[in-house]
């Protein structure tokens, strides 16, 4: 049960927190969709899985898991694959350039004095631009606050990569912001 | 110096928020209206959370912008030097002080706050809406305080820019400044 009383404690991690606080949702939803479907030079699949990355080293199964499974959406690849986010990307297709980028966003998840210059030259040697460590950074950083909020309120998490299926691909398709109809059900 | 290039006169977060401005409007939106907006909590004490969080993420532009902000709504200096040695001696309330303990935990992880952090606040009166919060401001702070030292940012040393930020979130909030910042270029700068 969460830490408070949420209106529908069937809906899971931060479903339920956006059900429960709709002036911060938006904003929420807003800078999800920015970061992850909006304008970049990175992929919506290589920016979630810096999103499930991080998530899965800040041991959130919630966010890790939507997100592995919105990856997974992106870019074709079975929901059996989503272990392997967790097992240094021994399977998924990574680039030089993503493992570069994703080695700052372990740093990041530490704390953002870790990324060092080494970190940055070494992704800029793969061809990294700038705008590429930023998104990189910020959505590390992003992920960093999403993670906390779910797991400090203390929400709940289904367990099976099935569960997620629908939701990631709802993700990665239509987006983190909801269609107004939805909107206004609520 | 950062790791990408960014607009000399705007050191720390705001250099930043300019340099990507589809990225910062939604968390501007979201800092505004969490630490400005309609609440039970006043502005002074949501900038206590803020401060607290960035002080033990050890975040120097952060810290001492949000310390700055938090010492001109609340009048005085000490709040924030004693809540940063010792919240429990700090002049604030029992809710808010179960309150910035709440933040501490998150600071470290979402999954580090306890549910007895959970009940003292409860039992000293805070709201769930205040708990939920409590809790958002400080995930938040774990975002700005990564982003400002994730990308190396300048932290000016002169503590006479910090007043003058403080001051700016007091008068103008979080929202993006009407005309920009262009303005900020004929100041001097700190070295």
């Amino acid at each position: 049960m969460a830490h408070i009383a949420l209106p529908d404690e069937s809906l899971p991690g931060i479903v339920g927190l956006f059900n429960f606080r709709p002036e911060t949702a938006k904003s929420l939803r807003w800078l999800a969709d920015t970061l992850l479907r909006g304008e970049s030079p990175l992929t919506s699949g290589e920016r979630e899985l810096i999103a499930a990355y991080v998530s899965h080293l800040n041991d959130c199964q919630f966010c890790h898991m939507s997100h592995a499974s919105a990856a997974m959406a992106h870019l074709s690849c079975d929901l059996d694959k989503i272990a392997d986010i967790r097992n240094d990307f021994k399977e998924i297709p990574v680039t030089p350039k993503l493992r570069a980028l994703l080695a700052i966003a372990a740093k990041v998840q530490k704390s953002g004095k870790e990324v060092s210059d080494e970190d940055v030259a070494a992704a800029r040697a793969e061809g990294a631009i700038d705008r590429e460590i930023h998104d990189t950074v910020l959505i590390a950083a992003s992920f960093c606050m999403f993670n906390r909020y779910v797991d400090g309120l203390g929400t709940w998490a289904p367990q099976d990569n099935e569960d997620y299926r629908e939701m990631g691909q709802r993700m990665a398709f239509k987006g983190y912001i909801p269609a107004p109809v939805e909107a206004v059900k609520q | 110096m950062p790791h990408i290039p960014l607009p000399e006169h705007l050191p720390g977060i705001t250099g930043l928020l300019e340099y990507n401005k589809e990225t910062a409007a939604p968390i501007r939106e979201l800092t505004q209206f969490i630490l400005r907006g309609e609440s039970t909590l006043t502005p002074g004490e949501r900038e206590l959370i803020a401060t607290i969080v960035s002080h033990n993420n050890a975040c120097k532009f952060c810290t001492a912008a949000h310390t700055a902000a938090a010492d001109l709504l609340l009048g005085n200096t000490e709040t924030c030097e004693i809540m940063k040695q010792d919240i429990d001696a700090a002049p604030v309330s029992d809710k808010m002080k179960a309150l910035l303990k709440i933040a501490k935990q998150v600071q470290i992880s979402g999954k580090a706050v306890t549910t007895e952090a959970i009940a003292e606040a409860k039992n000293n009166g805070a709201t769930d809406i205040e708990i939920h919060d409590t809790v958002l401001i400080a995930a938040l702070f774990c975002l700005y305080n990564r982003y400002v030292d994730g990308m190396a940012t300048v932290a000016p040393a002169n503590p006479e820019f910090y007043q003058g930020l403080g001051q700016r979130l007091v008068d103008n909030g979080y929202n993006r400044l009407t005309n920009g910042y262009d303005h900020l270029k004929k100041q001097e700068q700190p070295a």
